[in-house]
């Protein structure tokens, strides 16, 4: 009688320690998307100022073939008056080694809240683009692209 | 002296929006990369660029940028501005290793 409830004993521990490392498995898989240095990242650059979707256009190709050229334009609806104007413009990565792209500062004087430029990208990651108002408020783009050749990674 | 080049339009109607393209020859080297013997290659990059027009009598910045190493090598960057008067736009790039390089576009609005 012992024998049998030993085995059963040792099966449901078997299964409870699976189980535990299913669950583990999933919190390993789930931590990286979080992706906590790239909302720090742009929490730093809006300065504490709330920061909403809309408002900015994030214009670069779903599909990069070489991430070591990646034409990316950033397009900000505002009239760019003295009231109400684009202060910055300001890109964020998710894997390249810095969180940085570049930061652009514009002034009323600019007429058209538009920028254009070259990247690089090591890898399929998501790109967020910032605008930051003169009143401080901040909007942004985010865009998913995927990368055949990563730029770093290849010499 | 890095290779630059800027687009620009010659003139333009007062109050006019232009936009300009500029491109300047650099490797923007990242320091994350390896050379061929497998040792890190040093950090060198262009960190600022800054526009400022001249139209006689006042000097303002325009735009100005900061780079990090993600942008690609030959930096291009392209923006817009409004002609108010005839003047000079000046351009000057700003990096690693004591680089510095200004070049200048005259500007005749009508």
């Amino acid at each position: 009688m012992n024998g049998p409830l030993d085995l059963r004993g040792w099966q449901r521990r078997r299964l409870l320690g699976a189980t535990a490392g299913i669950a583990g498995a999933m919190w390993l898989r789930s931590a990286p998307a979080a992706q906590p240095d790239l909302a720090a990242a742009i929490a730093a650059f809006a300065a504490g100022a709330p920061v909403r979707a809309g408002r900015v256009v994030l214009d670069i190709a779903p599909l990069v073939e070489n991430g070591n050229v990646v034409p990316v334009k950033v397009e900000v609806q505002s009239p760019m008056s003295e009231a109400d104007h684009v202060k910055a413009i300001a890109l964020f990565n998710e894997r390249n080694p810095q969180r940085d792209v570049f930061v652009f500062h514009l002034s009323p004087r600019a007429g058209r809240a538009t920028v254009a430029a070259r990247i690089r990208l090591a890898g399929s990651q998501q790109l967020v683009a910032v605008a930051q108002m003169n009143d401080g408020s901040c909007w942004t783009h985010t865009v998913d692209v995927i990368v055949t050749l990563a730029a770093c990674v290849e010499p | 002296m890095a290779r630059a080049l800027i687009t620009c339009p010659k003139t333009a109607q007062r109050g006019e929006i232009i936009e300009i393209r500029t491109l300047i020859a650099h490797p923007m080297e990242t320091g994350y990369r390896a050379g061929p013997d497998g040792a890190i290659l040093p950090r060198n990059l262009i960190r600022h660029l800054s526009c400022r027009y001249f139209d006689g009598h006042d000097d303002v910045e325009v735009f100005s940028a900061e780079l990090f190493p993600a942008v690609a090598a030959n930096p291009f960057i392209s923006f817009f501005t409004t002609a108010t008067a005839s003047g000079t736009l000046r351009f000057s790039w700003s990096g690693d290793n004591g680089f510095a390089q200004t070049e200048r576009v005259t500007l005749t609005v009508t």
